[in-house]
């Protein structure tokens, strides 16, 4: 078996398809720690995988490896091509981090342009053909008013929604997430993941994403990866994935899951509901 | 998704404008420096005529004879004394101005002025030691002074970049390697001026800043820098945009942060260690003109490296003709106008524009 078809991805029991980001044996060591070890993880074009796991997993850090930001060993291929120049990198990888800086002063028409940086290089103006693409991208993301303002003005949504036009904006087919629902309530969690999911179908985008909301990471996204004290502890669909016992086994939590029809809801349960038995 | 995205209709594209230099602003820059020259030119201890002035300059140009009308004394104050004065303020003017906003996006810090990497501690020492080691008088390119200045400006720059890349990859390692440069550098300089106390006059003089000329040496030792430092930064100018959202979303958007930073820094402290060797140390200026361009137009380095050249090359000007005028025939250092003029300026600004510059 070749090492191309050994991980089959996609539709559990259809044809393997063409991975847009395959990781093979990934190791990364920052400041002496060993953060990553022989992470292998494989996503289909067109796939939502989510990547859940503890505090200090090392999610940002596959992330910020799949971006080219650290220095790896192992092999990180995406859309066949495992080019490590930045420019090259960028046209195929948009990253949504989880805290964007806000530059001071800019306008979220001039902030999501800069997301046409990787494709016309960083001493030309930019076009025609740029600004309508980013036009394009700040209606579709209801931000069509909102070009003259800057970032700074913008509520917390509306960043969030600027942010990841900027991503769109590199028209890359790999939109990689870190954490993109911390810091919104409820309603606009929602409606991010929901934008996410629908801009992925349109667009036909593979995505990457790290969530701590394990109902959520459930209930969005095709399937889910455990990245458990550097390495890929558990991966699949996520009912099989979210268990009593790995939740228990690699967050250290003691949950209850319902059956909901849209995915296991992951309930945290009280030391003393545990005590009375209470669980089902 | 590039193929989705890809509009047939370009409709929406002529609402989206980006940020840039625009004409209006550009027409004010202008203005600003064709109003200061003018004053520079034809006010002072004799008042000549703008008209005259204007004739004496076209008659300078090759192949163009006018009579001007003025005698031959006040056709060489004006070609002799206050043209190279209104150039050498130009140029000193724009090339801090254009630092600072290059070294404030560089580092992406408001307080970040050309002297941060410890230039004007350098250029103290080294003018302190040239001057109290009485190395010769010469004048011009040959004066040990500027030399001496320069040389320890440069000193400083290279030792801040290297101390601070030994610390770490941060932008604050390397401010503060800055810092701890700049300050040993002072105290070394105090040493070498309480061991001459009979220089302390020459020295502070000298650390208060000038235009002063003695014909065109100084205009033309200037200007190459200047052309060198404003080439490389407004080159760039875009990049720094780029590296506005930090060094971690610019390089995901395909920048390389660091190398960007090293080359505006290190071109930006060349300009501003060639203008502080031949005017002293002339502050505020990197701070205010760039701050007020950004209230003024806004924050975008497409915009803002451009329009400080202009303001700050006007600024100087008039700052130099105040500072000539106000007590003649005594003239004030003008690092004492640019701040006493500056200040009350910066906050009249501050106070009106409604912008969020930073």
């Amino acid at each position: 078996m070749t090492p191309a078809t050994s991980q089959p991805v996609g539709e559990p029991g259809g044809t393997p398809v063409a991975a847009a980001v395959r990781v093979r044996a990934l190791d990364v060591t920052l400041d002496g720690t060993h953060v990553l070890r022989g992470v292998d993880l494989a996503a289909a074009k067109g796939e939502w995988v989510n990547i859940i796991g503890p505090n200090g997993a090392g999610k940002t850090t596959l992330l910020r490896a799949l971006l080219g930001l650290v220095a790896f060993h192992g092999e990180i291929t995406i859309d066949g091509l495992s080019d490590r120049r930045r420019s090259a990198r960028a046209r195929k990888v948009a990253y949504v981090p989880q805290t964007p800086v806000i530059p001071p002063g800019m306008l979220v028409a001039d902030y999501v342009l800069l997301g046409r940086t990787p494709h016309r290089g960083v001493f030309a103006a930019e076009t025609v053909h740029d600004r309508s693409i980013v036009a394009e991208i700040l209606a579709r993301l209801d931000l069509g008013g909102f070009g003259e303002r800057t970032v700074q003005s913008l509520s917390g949504g509306e960043r969030q929604r600027a942010v990841m036009a900027r991503a769109l904006a590199q028209q890359a087919d790999v939109l990689l997430l870190d954490e993109p629902t911390t810091a919104l309530d409820l309603g606009h969690q929602q409606d991010v993941l929901e934008l996410i999911d629908a801009l992925r179908r349109e667009r036909g985008l593979t995505v990457i994403a790290t969530l701590h909301d394990l109902t959520l990471a459930a209930r969005y996204g095709d399937r889910i990866a455990i990245l458990a004290r550097g390495r890929v502890a558990e991966t699949g669909p996520p009912a099989e994935v979210l268990t009593v016992q790995s939740i228990s086994e690699h967050f250290g939590a003691s949950v209850r899951i319902v059956d909901d029809p849209e995915g296991p809801v992951i309930v945290p349960t009280t030391a003393a509901s545990a005590q009375n038995g209470d669980q089902p | 998704m590039g193929r989705g995205a890809d509009l047939s209709d370009p409709q929406p594209a002529a609402t989206l404008r980006a940020s840039g230099l625009r004409p209006g602003p550009l027409a004010a820059g202008l203005a600003a420096v064709v109003v200061a020259v003018t004053a520079g030119l034809t006010i002072g201890p004799v008042d000549i005529a703008a008209h005259r002035v204007a004739l004496e300059l076209l008659d300078g140009l090759p192949g163009v004879t006018v009579d001007s009308g003025l005698s031959d004394a006040h056709s060489a104050i004006v070609e002799q004394i206050r043209l190279p004065r209104v150039i050498l303020g130009l140029l000193v003017g724009a090339t801090l101005s254009v630092s600072g906003a290059a070294y404030q996006g560089a580092f992406r810090n408001p307080l970040a002025d050309p002297y941060l990497l410890g230039i004007a501690a350098g250029a103290g020492l080294g003018a302190t030691i040239a001057i109290t080691s009485n190395l010769g008088d010469g004048a011009g390119m040959l004066d040990p002074v500027p030399l001496a200045a320069f040389a320890g400006a440069l000193v400083s720059v290279t030792v801040s970049y290297a101390a601070g890349h030994l610390g770490g990859r941060s932008v604050a390692s390397l401010i503060l390697a800055g810092i701890a440069v700049a300050s040993f550098l002072t105290a070394c300089q105090t040493y070498v001026l309480q061991a001459n106390s009979d220089a302390f006059r020459q020295i502070f003089a000298w650390i208060l800043g000038r235009i002063a000329t003695s014909g065109w040496s100084e205009p033309a030792l200037m200007l190459p820098y200047f052309a060198v430092t404003a080439a490389v930064v407004l080159r760039y100018r875009r990049a720094l945009d780029v590296l506005a959202v930090g060094d971690e979303e610019a390089a995901a958007l395909g920048l390389d942060p660091r190398r960007v930073r090293m080359i505006v820094v290190l071109a930006a402290s060349l300009g501003a260690a060639a203008a502080v060797s031949v005017s002293g140390l002339i502050g505020f200026v990197g701070i205010i003109v760039p701050h007020a361009v950004r209230l003024a137009f806004g924050a975008s380095n497409r915009a803002v490296l451009p329009l400080s050249i202009l303001f700050g090359g006007a600024f100087m000007v008039l700052a130099d003709l105040a500072a000539r005028t106000a007590l003649a025939p005594a003239e004030l250092p003008i690092g004492v106008v640019t701040a006493f003029l500056g200040a009350p300026f910066f906050v009249l600004v501050l106070r009106t524009s409604r912008r969020e510059i930073w």
